[in-house]
């Protein structure tokens, strides 16, 4: 007795730790879902949110010359100033053991003493024409080398010469160049530049060899035939092809490529004041600022034939003032605007995204550089270099780009287009969820229309018509449907049944009319039957009956098919297809899909539906029949009104299922993201997509996170569904028991 | 006449006021469906099993429209029959009345003499058909089965019987058999140790450990271990000498000699020749070959065992760690949970589990626990093996955790339909003696309860065998170099990646080079995979349906 009584408080105990244990439990089943859809969101989040700025770093030079040009290093540890002087100045921008922010990392001069730096001319990362007072011209570049010892990192700045110390030879009659601009690649260096004397000149340097390790080159002075004296600014697009040139409200393009001859491809006159030009990342685009704060992107459309530089958008800035400065990032579709009055605005183009805007600075910046990460923005006013960090990793990625049609360069007109990677570098990746999510309608619905008239009468007819015997065994051998792993379904499908398909396209269509024809034709001869024969077979065992039946049509339209298509289609379907009726016909088409997926979903929605019909109280059909009514009667009326509400969530599953499916989709279509309800064509789904995508994003990367915001989608379709569906099911539960 | 089409007009009127029609057009529905499920089971068994079926190798002789005579020989692939209008364009003579043209493949194999070991031959052409007993089919480790006639056998440059074949093969056998235990597991687990000093060095010097002795210590083990490395490595090419010492010369369908070294050479059948029961006994060889082999030729032909491995062992570690949570939730869900919203929440969740797409779970998987969870665990107890990554990479581990996340709701919704069949008198009459609510729970209602959650956990595993989609994101690869469980310590190696039969369904179907001659391996893993699914089900609905009856017994 004392015994038991010792043992209460451990067995109270035990049984309260139980409790706490289970309820944990229970609710971590909770946990996990809202688990998964908080880190989609978490993950996804970063792509919507819009440009974050913050001051780094300020220093105040030591030079207090005007800075004609900057640059940062990668790290954002060291920048360069270059000053009317020809002095280059590197400054630290982090502080180390031994040296301070500000401090001086080595001062250089570029140009003779008392001498004037003209002109300091970018192309591309840290790559500058130097042009001075003496009409001594030098391409440098500033340098930043990491060197490693043992415990840290320690940058060794210098600056380059890459076509050599020596003065460049850029006209050949060595007149003042009052405006230049160029480019260079490792086998050619092109410059364009309008000299003193009114002439505008294409002056190539061509490499004996490679200008990566060799700088030897041969020149070729070209003039470029111009009607106008008057030359306000000069662009060379980094692929050396076209030469833009500004002379008053227009824009003059060259095209670069011949040595012979520069010719005038077209002019772009835009109806507004130029104030500022620049060219967008990846040679295609030109971007004009005007005198009212508005910058337009061009870029060639082909139309009638021949291809035309076209106003694409327009971006404005809010507070409408003129365009001073324009600066594009070097690998992405980003650029930054700067105003007199010191106003920076940050655009994307593709997502027509204003991405940033403020007030950073008191007026336009001497100098003005994006850090190769295009992380951050320098900028020198007088004596102080503000570097500026700019948090922008997914500019691409606006709601609206994702589900709007976008204006690709080179594409004639706005489009829905998913293309995330491609061979050349400077591809603009194209993120249009809507071609995907299309193609995940577009097989769901394939596969609902081939599988709910099947789903749907097979549960009516197991649930309501079937003798119990039958039904114990017909139930597990549909549901074992369910079981049967989808890749197996998806391999057939891609592999068996999309040659058959092809081969035997009529056939398929011939079976459409052919199984209900001879079901009926089966049941009116049972019909007729005598009745000592009828009571041998009842109705009863209609669907084995039926078997043989539905076998010998199958039979029939195989082997019609070569006969009607020879008869109507001039002996090829697909060839009809393709050429009669202007339709592409894929081998892997909606058509396959349909009817892979729809025996995926089948058993789903036949379970539901036929435990639906199945649980109709007994006393609401036996009062309809007691009333006269038919069986069938009996069954419109009384048991699908009934079980309504069980066949719609049914039908909700069925969808969801569809809709999640990956891989039938995978493997029965050829997986091109298209937007077309053709049935001979293929699609892509949201779910295929991920899977094909997902193992090479990179981690962190608008595409991994535009694949999660993929996943989200189908997460929530699904959730909105599979909740429908069973709080439908839980009402009419509720409704069935009350009856 | 006009009086017997009005009868037949009303029978027929009759006939459809009866609704007989729409009864027999839904009965129309289930046949659909019954003809396509076992229609499917019946198309995987039968390609799925002619592929291991020894087939009779023919020599065909046809002659074609230039008149020019070809012999060719091996297995019937396929047969199909092509319109002849598509024949219209090539010169070949054809009987004007016939509209179609039957043609074999033809899988001639000897992939080093012709660059496709398929080909098509038009029956018209053929001139005779034959099945010589002496044709052999040479099973070979690299380039595919050779078809031909063996012309001799050669024992160390002498030439030798052919009866001394099968001695030979035996003899190779046993050399090749030594040779995958040296590489695979002798020099394996070499390699695996010396990796693991390296590590040891590694880890050492980042806590400022590596102290002289210390180093000494390793690198006198690592001497230690690439001495024994360099004697097997001597055994090993002594063994390859071996086995490299006799060869066969086997004359091709062309007349052309080759030479096939035994090292090549796996089997050796004349398929011709064999009597029903030798083939049914080369049959199931072929069967078991299948199971236990490894894969060969880029997983296009060979066994399937490393897949076989990988997936039982990610379903069981799935198992151990969804069965307690879903139990547990199953129990909370029917004795614990009152009528109240959270209640609600937690059953529409469980629904949510169950409908959200797989491939969901994969990227759920991949981002949480692979790249999350995965980075966190390396940062704290890998930092050695840094930036490759230990658990940071998609593996087995966080495959099983990933399914069973996908399979959570299964084993609660068969558990909790077991616990709602338990008659609540039990509860009540443990509860009345005395017995407290967990007592209750763990000697009543658990072992009744058994069953139910026995076939939860069937289902679970059928339904994570055959999942593919999550797993191509957090561990399935096409080709593991190791099993994930092997000698070397600690055994089990969680943060392997693994093989999985239904995703060597889709690599071998969908990316291999040569997709035809992959197919009917294709066909036999579907099988294999389809009756592992299948009878997992019907183990579970057969204890479900005793426990049901069980049950109805208990309640009278």
């Amino acid at each position: 007795m004392t015994l038991a009584f010792k043992s209460t408080g451990s067995r109270q105990l035990k049984n309260s730790l139980a409790k706490w244990l289970i309820t944990l439990g229970g609710i971590s089943v909770l946990f996990t879902l809202v688990l998964i859809f908080m880190y989609l969101l978490y993950v996804i989040k970063p792509v919507f949110d819009s440009a974050k700025v913050e001051p780094l770093s300020q220093i105040t030079l030591s030079s207090t010359n005007t800075s004609l040009s900057t640059g940062v290093d990668e790290l954002k540890e060291v920048a360069y100033q270059i000053d009317n002087e020809g002095l280059a100045t590197f400054y630290r921008l982090k502080a180390t053991d031994q040296h301070s922010v500000g401090s001086v990392l080595l001062t250089q001069r570029l140009i003779s003493e008392g001498a004037q730096l003209t002109h300091s001319v970018n192309a591309g990362l840290d790559l500058l024409l130097l042009i001075d007072s003496n009409n001594n011209n030098t391409l440098v570049s500033p340098d930043f080398k990491a060197t490693y010892t043992a415990d840290s990192r320690e940058i060794v700045a210098k600056i380059e010469y890459p076509l050599g110390e020596e003065s460049l030879i850029i006209d050949e009659n060595e007149a003042t160049i009052k405006k230049v601009a160029f480019g260079m690649d490792t086998e050619k260096a092109v410059f364009v530049a309008s000299t003193a004397d009114g002439r505008l000149i294409k002056t190539s340097f061509i490499a004996d060899d490679d200008f990566t390790y060799d700088p030897a080159y041969e020149v070729n002075f070209q003039e470029i035939e111009f009607y106008s004296k008057t030359v306000d600014d000069i662009l060379v697009t980094p692929d050396l092809s076209l030469a833009f040139v500004k002379s008053g409200n227009t824009v003059s393009v060259f095209e670069l490529d011949d040595e012979d001859n520069v010719p005038l491809k077209t002019v772009i006159k835009p109806k507004t004041t130029i104030t500022s030009l620049a060219l967008l990342s990846g040679s295609s685009s030109i971007l004009i600022g005007d005198d009212k704060g508005v910058i337009s992107q061009w870029f060639e459309v082909a139309a009638e034939g021949n291809r035309d530089f076209q106003e694409i958008r327009t971006f404005s800035n809010e507070t409408g003032e003129a365009i001073k400065h324009i600066y594009t990032e070097q690998f992405r579709k980003s650029f930054y605007t700067v105003t007199e009055t010191g106003v920076v605005d940050i655009f994307y183009t593709t997502s027509e995204a204003e991405l940033w805007s403020g007030k950073m600075l008191t007026k336009a910046p001497d100098a003005f550089a994006i850090s190769p990460r295009a992380d951050a923005i320098i900028t020198i006013l007088d004596d102080s270099l503000v570097l500026t960090a700019v948090h922008n990793e997914h500019p691409e990625v606006t709601w609206s780009a994702l589900w709007n049609e976008v204006w690709y360069e080179g594409y004639q007109e706005p489009d829905y287009i998913w293309q995330s990677t491609s061979g050349t570098d400077d591809f603009e990746a194209k993120f249009s969820l809507v071609p995907i999510s299309f193609g995940t309608i577009k097989a769901a619905f394939y596969a609902m229309l081939f599988a709910v008239p099947i789903a749907i009468t097979a549960a009516i007819y197991t649930a309501y018509f079937m003798t119990p015997g039958l039904r114990k065994k017909v139930k597990p051998t549909i549901e074992l449907m369910e079981a049967l792993p989808t890749v197996i379904l998806g391999f057939l499908a891609g592999l068996w049944l999309a040659p058959i398909v092809e081969i035997y396209l009529p056939a398929i269509f011939l079976l459409v009319l052919f199984l209900p024809l001879s079901t009926l034709i089966a049941a009116f001869a049972w019909y007729n039957l005598p009745k000592e024969i009828k009571v041998k077979i009842p109705e009863t065992l209609a669907p084995i009956i039926l078997i043989p039946v539905l076998l010998v049509s199958l039979y029939f339209a195989f082997a019609l098919s070569p006969v009607v298509e020879a008869s109507l289609f001039g002996g090829d379907v697909r060839q009809f297809i393709t050429n009669e009726l202007g339709i592409n016909f894929d081998q892997r088409n909606a058509l396959v899909v349909g009817i892979a997926m729809g025996f995926a979903v089948i058993p789903t929605i036949f379970s539901m539906a036929e435990d639906a019909i199945f649980s109709v109280p007994r006393h609401l059909t036996s009062g309809s029949l007691a009333l006269g009514a038919t069986q069938w009667q009996t069954l419109i009326k009384v048991v699908l009104l009934t079980a309504s509400p069980g066949i719609f969530s049914a039908l909700m599953m069925g969808l969801g299922r569809a809709v999640g499916e990956t891989m039938i989709v995978l493997m029965a279509t050829g997986n091109t993201p298209i937007l077309d309800w053709s049935i001979f064509q293929g699609m892509r789904t949201l779910a295929a997509n991920i899977a094909v995508e997902m193992p090479e994003s990179e981690v962190g990367s608008s595409h991994y996170r535009i694949l999660f915001l993929a996943a989200f989608v189908l997460f929530v379709f699904t959730f909105v569904f599979n909740t429908l569906a069973e709080f439908v099911r839980q009402r009419l539960r509720e409704k069935y028991s009350s009856l | 006449m006009m009086k017997n089409s009005n009868k037949e007009q009303k029978n027929m009127n009759k006939w459809f006021s009866s609704g007989s029609p729409w009864i027999w057009l839904s009965a129309g529905g289930v046949s659909i469906s019954l003809i396509s499920v076992l229609g499917l089971l019946w198309l995987i068994a039968s390609k799925g099993l002619s592929y291991f079926w020894p087939a009779e190798i023919h020599e065909f002789k046809s002659i074609d429209q230039h008149g020019k005579h070809t012999t060719v020989i091996g297995e019937i692939y396929d047969r199909e029959f092509i319109p002849a209008s598509q024949l219209a364009h090539t010169s070949i003579v054809l009987d004007p009345t016939q509209e179609t043209v039957e043609r074999l493949l033809v899988k001639t194999g000897n992939r080093e003499l012709v660059s496709l070991d398929f080909r098509w031959i038009l029956v018209p052409q053929i001139q005779s058909t034959s099945t010589p007993e002496e044709l052999a089919v040479i099973e070979r480790r690299t380039n595919g089965n050779f078809y031909g006639y063996i012309d001799s056998v050669v024992l160390d440059g002498k030439e030798v019987e052919k009866s001394k074949l099968p001695e030979l093969l035996t003899r190779v056998d046993n050399f090749q058999e030594e040779i995958d235990q040296l590489q695979t597991t002798d020099i394996g687990a070499i390699n695996y140790q010396l990796e693991r000093l390296r590590l040891k060095e590694r880890k050492y010097k980042l806590d400022n450990q590596l102290t002289e002795a210390r180093k000494q210590e390793l690198a006198s083990k690592t001497q230690a271990l690439k001495d024994e490395y360099t004697t097997l490595e001597s055994e090993l090419m002594a063994l390859r000498d071996e086995v490299a010492r006799d060869h066969i010369v086997v004359r091709a369908m062309d007349g052309q000699k080759v030479t096939i070294n035994f090292e090549h050479i796996l089997n050796i059948t004349y398929n011709n020749k064999l009597g029903l029961f030798e083939k049914v006994g080369t049959f199931l060889s072929q069967i078991g070959g299948f199971l236990i082999d490894d894969p060969r030729e880029a997983n296009t032909e060979g066994g399937v065992f490393p897949a076989i491995f990988g997936t039982v062992l990610m379903v069981l570690l799935m198992t151990v760690i969804v069965s307690p949570f879903g139990v547990v939730a199953a129990i909370y869900l029917h004795e614990y949970a009152g009528k109240n919203a959270l209640t609600k929440l937690l059953r529409i969740a469980v629904i949510n589990l169950a409908g959200v797409p797989s491939i969901v779970y994969g990227v759920f998987g991949l981002g949480f626990f692979v790249y999350m969870v995965g980075g966190s665990l390396d940062q704290l107890f890998y930092p050695e093996t840094l930036p490759s990554p230990t658990f940071g990479t998609p593996g087995v581990m966080w495959s099983a955790i990933t399914l069973a996340i996908l399979t959570l709701p299964v084993v609660i919704v068969s558990t909790e339909e077991g616990l709602a069949r338990i008659p609540s008198a039990m509860r009540h009459g443990s509860l009345a003696l005395g017995a407290t609510k967990a007592e209750t729970l763990w000697r009543i209602i658990l072992p009744i309860a058994s069953p139910a959650i026995m076939t939860g956990i069937i289902l679970a595993i059928a339904r994570a065998a055959g999942e593919v989609a999550p797993l191509m994101l957090v561990g399935v690869v096409k080709m593991a170099p190791n099993l994930p469980l092997d000698g070397n310590f600690p055994f089990l190696h969680l943060d392997r990646k693994f093989m999985h039969l239904g995703f060597h369904i889709y690599d071998v179907g969908f990316q291999s080079p040569n997709v035809e001659a992959a197919r009917p391996l294709v066909y036999a893993t579907a099988l294999l995979l389809v009756m592992i699914i299948i009878s997992l089900n019907m183990t579970a609905v057969s204890i479900r349906n005793r426990l049901r009856e069980k049950y109805r017994m208990l309640e009278h």
